[in-house]
């Protein structure tokens, strides 16, 4: 610093360093800069102490808050957990089907379902529930087992021929065509009936007229006279305009020779009963869901509501 | 901030103190005017009424940000009308340009909140210490009793004045007197505390302590203002000129021709509040305040020498003047082009702003329409089509609407509280007063509609009526008409 000099042109004086006699004027900066400046290096110590800052081989320091993002997060579920508790308690404390009548708890609920649903259910019934070949779709009219409140949420606790569960619903169609009982020309022949119920294929004509009988016989006893389905035994309505596994003759040709028999695992044993019953309010939420009605429609399987097996 | 230094000993330099002296003229009175002005909205707007019925608050000028609202007098804003907030916002850069380039750096000699404060702060300096050289006196004497028991006092009065500043910015944000009353029995809502604790301290140590520094080193506006000053903006101008060579009057009588009007009375120096010395030209210290003109007027006064020898100018007007020409009028040079355009571009905005708060409309119908499932087939073959609709109502009073199908023969409609055994080609509501309502809704065509649009109407059924339609589209399944009896009938008969 031994080169300050005064400028003559400014009459300020330089900072003493010269560079190809390049030269610069003292221009002092305010001191509170200067303090300002400390009192940001004493902050960035102080943040390296509490908070963890220094890259280990393993880990980073863990400074003396022992604070982290993980810790952080944990934090804020269990706080979001404890702000849900009461709704969920009351939501456990009320019968399904009187859920109806609370409408906040109902809006609660359906909410929490749509959430279990998306981490639960998407897998096969996709992330609108529409569902696909085989898997049903939640957002219509039509239901194998019920589709008000409680035989939902019965459907879902104990599932549908799940093996673990001794009150799943349970139901099995006989393999007419593979099983021999059907010889193939008859099976075109019911196929052609039961389309007839729905209209694609024109009810007088010869094939269906042929498989009037054969229905009779064969299906009627689960399917009901008329083809509009049980729903004690999940047995389809065949006269709607719904097919779970196609509506063509191919497709219903081949659910008579090799019979279809869904899965869906009985939730009881891996969801709480809360979460199922929220389960239930939403996919009776969709727009197809069904007024409760004691006694109506109810499945044999109702009365097991508890479920199966403990966590 | 430039005074001669000859030799600055350190690269830190302790702030120098800037005690500014009384003075009285025009643009002080300007000045007292417009703080008058500014601080009466500031601290008094929250308190003003206004009516608007049992459905909406009564404060004139509200920012309800728990409810989405913004009140001002006569006009609301939703916040999807967000943009009116950002035209005013564009109006009011804008209108920081035109008047740069009207008037120079107005903005920051009498509007600037920072002046503000810092002009009422230096009055409580004077009020308590005394004028100039008794705060020069008192700043230089030893920590006294007495100089402890006068800072105390002062501090005292800034905090008062920056507490009541804190306090009157969050009455904006609810109901002023509701709000006084829960501040005060401690039930007003933790931002409100820590709104005013941050503001008190800002104000308090912004116009109490950082003063003129703020504007120096702090604001980037006087550097976006540098590169926005040309030839033609008006500043406040040393007419050197006229004032050089400096000389006292004793020293003109003895020799007169040999010096200038300026009498080198320090008295420009004195006044400014930022402690700079207009004679050196134009700096980035100056915010063009024009008390150094009120000075210098005062003294020409005094000593018999026509006015204006420190005067608002233009670098132009200068040259002009210089080469002896008599000066323009002020109100000559502000209107050139830049100005123009500048008050065009804000005229236009101002203009459409009011035309579309004018024209728009109090309801509203928006059509979300479900995308997954898009369709959805029904057992008796009927396709539905799933939407939440929001009805919007913006009158200060509950409503009954209409909601119906145009278009889309045969189908129908119904909400997800009632059955589809209700269903019809409309429903009717009612939409409670300056609110939106959801209404999820499955419309039903009949087996065999194919894909195409149509719109939902919504119509007010009250006396004031109006209303709004969206259209929308609905799905259907391609290959479902196709394979139903009729259609491969049809196809087999071609």
């Amino acid at each position: 610093m031994a080169d300050k000099r005064l400028d003559q042109a400014t009459g300020i004086e330089t900072v003493g360093h010269e560079w190809d006699g390049i030269e610069e004027l003292n221009t002092p900066l305010p001191r509170w800069w200067l303090y300002t400046f400390y009192a940001t290096i004493v902050f960035a110590i102080g943040y390296v102490v509490v908070y963890p800052a220094v890259p280990l081989a393993h880990s980073g320091t863990p400074g003396l808050w022992k604070w982290s993002s993980r810790g952080a997060l944990a934090a804020e579920t269990a706080g979001a957990e404890q702000a849900r508790a009461k709704t969920l308690a009351a939501i456990a404390a009320l019968p399904i089907e009187e859920l109806p009548g609370k409408p906040e708890l109902m809006q609660a609920a359906i909410a929490g379902g749509k959430a279990a649903f998306r981490v639960n259910c998407v897998q096969c019934h996709g992330s609108g529930a529409a569902g696909s070949k085989g898997y049903p779709n939640l957002n219509d009219d039509d239901w194998l087992w019920g589709g008000d409140l409680k035989a939902i949420e019965t459907t879902i606790t104990h599932g549908i021929r799940y093996p673990g569960d001794d009150t799943t619903r349970q139901s099995l169609m006989p393999s007419f065509g593979h099983d021999g009982i059907l010889p193939p020309g008859q099976v075109e022949d019911v196929a052609s009936y039961v389309r007839s119920l729905s209209g694609r294929v024109a009810p007088g004509s010869a094939a269906a007229l042929r498989g009037a009988g054969i229905f009779a016989a064969n299906c009627a006893v689960c399917h009901g006279p008329d083809g509009k389905g049980g729903r004690q035994v999940g047995a389809p309505n065949l006269a709607d305009a719904i097919w779970l596994y196609g509506g063509n003759q191919a497709d219903v040709v081949a659910s008579v020779t090799n019979a279809h028999a869904g899965v869906m695992p009985a939730w009881g044993q891996r969801l709480d009963a809360v979460t199922i019953k929220m389960l239930a309010t939403y996919v009776h939420s969709l727009g197809g869901g069904e007024k409760f009605a004691p006694g109506q429609g109810a499945a044999p399987a109702a009365d097991a509501t508890a479920p199966a097996a403990a966590q | 901030m430039r005074n001669p230094a000859p030799v600055a000993t350190g690269l830190y330099e302790k702030r120098r103190g800037v005690f500014p002296a009384k003075i009285d003229g025009t643009f002080r009175r300007l000045k007292w005017a417009i703080m008058a002005i500014t601080l009466t909205i500031y601290y008094g707007a929250p308190w003003l009424r206004w009516d608007r019925g049992p459905y909406a608050p009564d404060q004139a000028i509200l920012v309800d940000l728990a409810h989405r609202r913004f009140y001002m007098f006569a006009i609301e804003i939703w916040p999807q009308e967000f943009y009116f907030v950002a035209g005013l916002l564009i109006m009011a850069g804008i209108g920081l340009f035109l008047v740069t380039s009207a008037v120079g750096r107005a903005w920051c000699g009498y509007a600037c909140p920072q002046t503000v404060w810092t002009d009422l702060f230096q009055h409580v300096d004077r009020f308590i210490d005394g004028d100039r050289n008794a705060q020069l006196r008192l700043h230089k004497a030893p920590w006294t009793a007495g100089k402890v028991a006068r800072r105390l006092l002062k501090w005292s009065i800034y905090l008062v004045i920056s507490f009541w500043t804190g306090g009157a910015w969050i009455m904006y944000f609810a109901d002023a007197p509701t709000l006084v009353r829960e501040f005060w029995t401690g039930q007003a809502a933790p931002v409100a505390y820590g709104s005013v604790a941050v503001l008190t301290f800002t104000t308090f140590w912004l116009g109490g302590f950082m003063r003129e520094q703020v504007c120096i080193y702090m604001c980037p506006w006087p550097r976006i203002q540098a590169a926005m000053l040309d030839e033609k903006s008006l500043i406040v101008t040393y007419k050197d000129w006229r004032g050089e060579q400096r000389g006292s009057v004793k020293q003109a009588a003895r020799d007169p021709g040999a010096f200038g009007d300026c009498i080198d009375c320090n008295q420009c120096v004195a006044v400014c509040p930022t402690g700079i010395d207009i004679r050196e030209g134009p700096q980035i210290g100056c915010i063009t305040c024009a008390l150094c003109i009120d000075a210098c007027d005062r003294v020409m006064a005094q000593v018999g020498r026509p006015r204006g020898l420190i005067d608002y100018a233009t670098l132009e007007d200068a040259a002009r003047e210089k080469a002896g020409c008599p000066p323009t009028p002020h109100a000559k040079l502000i209107w050139h082009p830049r100005t123009l355009v500048y008050l065009g571009i804000w005229s236009a905005i101002g203009a459409g702003l009011l035309f579309a708060l004018g024209t728009r409309s109090h309801i509203d119908l928006a059509a979300q329409k479900d995308r997954n499932p898009p369709y959805m087939v029904l057992s008796d073959g009927a396709v539905r089509n799933a939407w939440t609709l929001k009805l919007k109502n913006m009158e200060r009073r509950p409503r009954a609407m209409r909601v119906a199908l145009e278009g889309l023969p045969g189908a129908v409609m119904w909400s997800d509280a009632m059955g589809r055994d209700q269903a019809a080609r409309s429903l009717d509501m009612t939409v409670a007063a300056d609110s939106v309502l959801p209404l999820r809704v499955y419309v039903a065509a009949p087996a065999g509609t194919a894909e195409h649009g149509f719109h939902f109407v919504l119509t007010a059924l009250d006396a004031e009526g109006g209303g709004d339609r969206t259209e929308t589209r609905f799905d259907a399944p391609e290959d479902e008409a196709l394979e139903h009896r009729e259609h491969d009938q049809e196809e087999h008969a071609r």
